[in-house]
């Protein structure tokens, strides 16, 4: 139990995080509105992706230097969750988009550069599928996953920033931090970051152990 | 840099040993011209500047990624193999990047030519959009040069080099086709300023990334 407490720390984050950003007070904002809570749910998803992808690729690093299969296969459901991750943040996204921009869709820097990384990593497991020796396997796609990495961050976090885009922050609309949130916002929503990205390492470590439990009934 | 010129001496002859694989290139990018002139019914005067520009960055993508797809393949195993005793794994990749780079730039230069001639020529601000050509061969050759020879390891590497290039290279392939855009409209040169810095910056950071990568690639 003693090592398992940033799971309850996880759990409580969210029920904190969901409790409040359902119910607690919000400030009023146009066209926002009440759809300013989506920031506790669309926001942390991207956060959680970045956190994620960057520890695989890290996780790819440290199989170059070691050769240990384990690093590999970190690496690998690091990035599933990424994906995972990565969908529900579109998912939320894009109702936001249709409520306050008016599309599910819109034709947005940001949506592009998401698109385009998701291609990326699920061409990622398509390369690893491809090879049956598991060695070869591990070292080739560390390598593209390391690539992958280099070009996922331009694309996400210095591109959209050149171009008009939609989302705050960006190609000279204010920040979310500037004017839209106030201290009440702010106290639920770096919880719920820590929590969701807490959520997300717990599914990680639960399916490295299926994957060993699955490798051992295959050796016996 | 004495090997590095070497191996590009090396790559020279076999090309032109084998000068039908050249010849399919160039052939391939011309008859890839005249289909479009085709399908767009003789109207090519009709067609407006973004659809000119978007299908010609469009046509050297493909030519692209079938011209450098070829890079690790053309050779046998076996003589890999021979090159793996003689020259350290950096020479190698740089020697290939320089001499894609090459490749990409004859080629484009000459489908430019081509394009312009029978789809007749709106540009605005010619050297710009050479400019932008000349950057857009050297992006998609170092980006691509790395994901060949990721894609040269697995078995079926026709379809695997296309999902895994595809988006990788769609960074630089907005960027370029934005500063070609501004070339074609001919607007002020400081206006594609940023779009420049940017190209190069990710053309460092992939030829960076493939010095550091590929003797893990070349290893297996």
């Amino acid at each position: 139990m003693r090592s398992n407490w940033w799971k309850v720390l996880g759990v409580l984050l969210l029920v904190y995080g969901f409790g409040f950003g359902l119910m607690g007070e919000v400030p009023r904002r146009n066209i926002l509105n009440e759809s300013i809570r989506n920031v506790y749910f669309h926001v942390p998803m991207w956060f959680a992706v970045t956190v994620f992808l960057l520890t695989s690729a890290i996780f790819s690093i440290r199989y170059l230097r070691s050769n240990n299969l384990q690093d590999d296969t970190k690496a690998v459901e690091f990035t599933n969750a990424a994906l995972v991750f990565g969908m529900l943040g579109c998912a939320t996204g894009s109702l936001w988009a249709r409520v306050t921009w008016g599309d599910w869709w819109p034709n947005d820097p940001k949506l592009n550069g998401v698109t385009i990384s998701m291609l990326m990593y699920f061409a990622y497991l398509v390369l690893r599928s491809s090879f049956d020796d598991s060695q070869r396997k591990a070292r080739i796609s560390a390598v593209y996953n390391i690539f992958a990495f280099a070009i996922f961050v331009p694309l996400i976090y210095i591109l959209p920033r050149l171009t008009d885009t939609l989302h705050p922050g960006n190609g000279g609309n204010p920040a979310f931090g500037q004017y839209d949130m106030d201290n009440q916002v702010r106290r639920v929503f770096y919880p719920i970051i820590i929590g969701w990205i807490l959520l997300g390492v717990w599914i990680v470590s639960l399916r490295l152990r299926i994957r060993e439990i699955e490798d051992q009934l295959q050796e016996n | 840099m004495n090997e590095i010129k070497t191996l590009i001496n090396k790559e020279l002859t076999l090309e032109w040993r084998q000068r039908y694989a050249l010849n399919g290139m160039v052939l391939y990018i011309v008859s890839t011209v005249f289909v479009c002139y085709l399908s767009f019914r003789l109207k090519a005067s009709q067609l407006n500047p973004v659809t000119w520009n978007t299908l010609f960055w469009i046509i050297l993508l493909f030519t692209a990624v079938s011209a450098i797809a070829k890079s690790f393949t053309q050779e046998r195993a076996g003589r890999l193999l021979y090159y793996y005793t003689l020259a350290s794994p950096q020479g190698i990749i740089i020697s290939k990047i320089l001499y894609n780079s090459g490749l990409m730039l004859v080629l484009s230069l000459l489908g430019f030519a081509f394009y312009a001639f029978v789809m007749g020529n709106p540009v605005g601000d010619l050297p710009m959009y050479l400019l932008s050509i000349v950057l857009g061969s050297i992006g998609f050759a170092t980006t691509l040069t790395l994901v060949a020879g990721i894609a040269s390891k697995a078995d079926n590497n026709g379809a695997l080099m296309a999902i895994l290039s595809f988006p990788l290279i769609l960074p630089t392939l907005l960027m370029v086709m934005k500063l070609a855009k501004n070339a074609l409209d001919g607007l002020d040169r400081s206006a594609s300023l940023d779009e420049i810095m940017v190209l190069l910056a990710l053309d460092m950071l992939v030829v960076a990334l493939s010095f550091i990568l590929f003797p893990y690639l070349w290893r297996s």
